[in-house]
């Protein structure tokens, strides 16, 4: 038997491949936004792969540093140092700032991170780590900096001398690694103006300016100029302990909060991209709707374009199911089409997203399934039609 | 002797019911012998088509008695349950216009019957570029049916409505669109394959050039039908 649900593609074939170029498009959008979704979910877990943390350490009652903000005294590590189960403890801080680069803002991730502790970027593409002190960093390639570029973070200029790549915050803003106390300073110093009206408020304060209590205003000023905060101490457990078990810990015996690997990447993806998840799903679910929308009526109106042809096979015996058959076929083969189309430009066009966009093998699949179904949905009331009508309409009269 | 290729006996067709019934047909009796071409001749509006689409299984008589190939079809009902492989084997269909499939080439649109039918598409295409052979269209057998003129493609419709090799074909005014040298030459095609192939062949037909060629008439009027004799002109 002959497919007549492919001579009709092949016979009106231009139909069917603008048809299915706007499909296509449309599918194309839809696996873009699948993509995007997975984009921020591999972004927040790249976040937690770049720390190279066993446990989060943050201020107590917080879901810092990521979701919400954390402020932790930076002599909390050497208690932490000293607990049974902690290999190590590393200050962290993390800042989402803007960077001006000539005549563009870079907005970027700044985390001050202490060498050659966790924290510190994974790995390098280009240049070196960050070997002095003070005002180098190390930058992700797509802030778009170069080696040996000079970037102004609040009051001071930084060397760009490394690049690294992948490493972006939850949002997808591309990191700047820099000293840990050049972080501290960029995050929080105040300005050289605040600094002066504080300075004046104390000294005018009568109870912080005794002048039987010799020391005590210079020690007040020296502390409102230094900073002592970090947003979270990366703990690394030692081998043979339980990371839930040291977390358990330090949030009984340190009165700080303590996130596990586990927790935290609930934090990041349940909760930190939750509402941008359900934006996106329910993006995809009116695609899905104008697509099958889309497909049913192109069918339906091809369906309406041969109602004789169709008599005519009726008449001279073609059975329901075989016309049935090449209505579903049709709609298939436009679905097909439209989903060749579609993840073609989305691979394409993915690298030119602001964002991440990962689009996942098993994600094409699925979606060439959910197109299928859709597909065949939108021909059942073409079907429909088609079976209704009456082969005596090819005899005149 | 030949069984009738066609038997009809009091054949009547009621649309509707109560006082909005209409008798459409009210009494057809037809007799038509294997290989022998009628005319069935009438006014708009005398029963030709109902004739026609219960000759062909598509619509249900609501009386009488009708065979075909000696099969006996309606007796008061269907006596066949699978009415679509009886239009598919047995009847043939020539419409007024050719309605060829238009995405299908010209011998697959004769070799969809037979592969219908269930024959292999090997053997379905033989017989259909047989048929064209035989019916001088032979040469367009790849062609696509828009690339055909007018008599081409009735001669391609005729084709597909014998390939099956049915005992009966219907045509319903098969030669409307053509002009007479082409009208007469469609007529001359349907005896010579109602010869050839014993099929009975019904032309339902309003044309003045070719009434002259049937040797037998069934005229309509009312819903009943009237024999008469044709001149049997050559066509």
């Amino acid at each position: 038997m002959i497919s007549l649900a492919g001579r009709d593609i092949l016979h009106h074939w231009t139909k069917y491949v603008f048809t299915g170029v706007g499909l296509g498009l449309l599918i194309g959008v839809t696996l873009s936004m699948a993509g995007i979704y997975r984009g921020m979910v591999d972004d927040a877990q790249v976040l937690l792969r770049s720390s190279a943390a066993d446990i989060w350490v943050v201020q107590q009652e917080t879901l810092g540093p990521y979701a919400e903000p954390s402020s932790v005294r930076d002599d909390a590590y050497r208690a932490l140092l000293g607990m049974p189960g902690v290999a190590d403890a590393a200050n962290v801080t993390y800042l989402t700032m803007q960077i001006r680069q000539g005549e563009r803002d870079v907005r970027v991730m700044a985390v001050g991170f202490e060498p050659g502790r966790s924290g510190e970027p994974p790995f390098l593409v280009a240049g070196r780590g960050v070997e002095r002190s003070h005002y180098e960093v190390v930058a992700d390639v797509r802030t778009g900096f170069r080696l040996g570029e000079r970037i102004r973070i609040r009051r001071q200029e930084y060397e760009v001398v490394g690049l690294t790549r992948r490493m972006v915050s939850s949002s997808g803003d591309p990191m700047v690694f820099l000293p840990l106390k050049d972080a501290q300073e960029a995050q929080f110093l105040k300005d050289n103006d605040a600094i002066v009206n504080e300075r004046a408020r104390t000294v005018a304060n009568p109870g912080l300016n005794r002048p039987g209590v010799p020391g005590l205003l210079d020690a007040l000023l020296a502390s409102q100029t230094s900073s002592r905060s970090v947003n979270a101490v990366l703990v690394k457990v030692a081998s043979g302990h339980d990371a839930e078990r040291v977390a358990g810990n330090i949030r009984r015996w340190k009165h700080l909060e303590a996130y596990t690997w586990r927790q935290m990447e609930d934090i990041l993806v349940s909760k930190l991209i939750e509402t941008s998840a359900r934006q996106i799903a329910t993006f995809l679910v009116i695609l899905a709707i104008v697509s099958a929308a889309i497909v049913s009526f192109i069918i339906y109106t091809m369906t309406l374009g041969k109602v004789r042809e169709l008599a005519v096979l009726k008449l001279i015996g073609t059975r329901n199911r075989t016309i049935a058959a090449m209505i579903l076929q049709q709609s298939l083969g436009l679905g097909l089409i439209g989903f060749v189309i579609g993840k073609t430009v989305a691979t394409l066009w993915a690298p030119y997203f602001p964002k991440y966009v990962l689009l996942l093998p098993g994600d094409a699949v699925r979606g060439l399934a959910a197109t299928m179904v859709v597909c065949a949905i939108a021909s059942l009331v073409a079907i429909r039609v088609a079976l209704k009508v009456d082969p005596a309409t090819a005899i005149g009269g | 002797m030949d069984a009738p290729a066609i038997e009809v006996r009091g054949l009547g067709k009621r649309y509707g019911e109560g006082d909005a019934a209409v008798d459409a047909l009210k009494g057809v009796d037809m007799t038509i012998a294997p290989g022998e071409v009628v005319g069935l001749i009438g006014p708009s509006g005398s029963g030709k088509s109902t004739l026609l689409k219960c000759l062909g299984a598509v619509i249900e008589p609501t009386k009488g008695f009708m065979a075909l190939g000696g099969v006996p079809v309606f007796d008061g009902g269907w006596k066949i349950r699978d009415l679509r492989g009886l239009r598919r084997d047995s009847i043939g269909f020539v419409f007024q216009a050719p309605y060829l499939i238009p995405f299908l080439d010209v011998t697959d649109n004769i070799a969809l019957l037979p592969m219908l039918a269930g024959k292999p598409n090997r053997e379905a295409r033989r017989m259909a570029v047989e048929l064209l052979e035989a019916l001088d269209v032979g040469h367009r057998a790849k062609a696509s049916p828009a690339e055909l003129s007018g008599g081409e493609q009735q001669r391609v419709a005729i084709a597909r409505a014998l390939v099956n090799r049915p005992p009966i074909v219907l045509a319903d005014e098969p030669t409307a669109p053509l002009d007479s040298e082409r009208a007469l030459n469609v007529v001359r095609i349907l005896n010579r394959m109602a010869e050839q192939y014993r099929t009975a062949i019904i032309v339902v037909t309003h044309d003045e050039k070719i009434i002259p060629t049937f040797r037998r008439i069934y005229r309509i009027r009312d819903g009943r039908t009237y024999e008469e004799a044709g001149e049997g002109r050559a066509a």
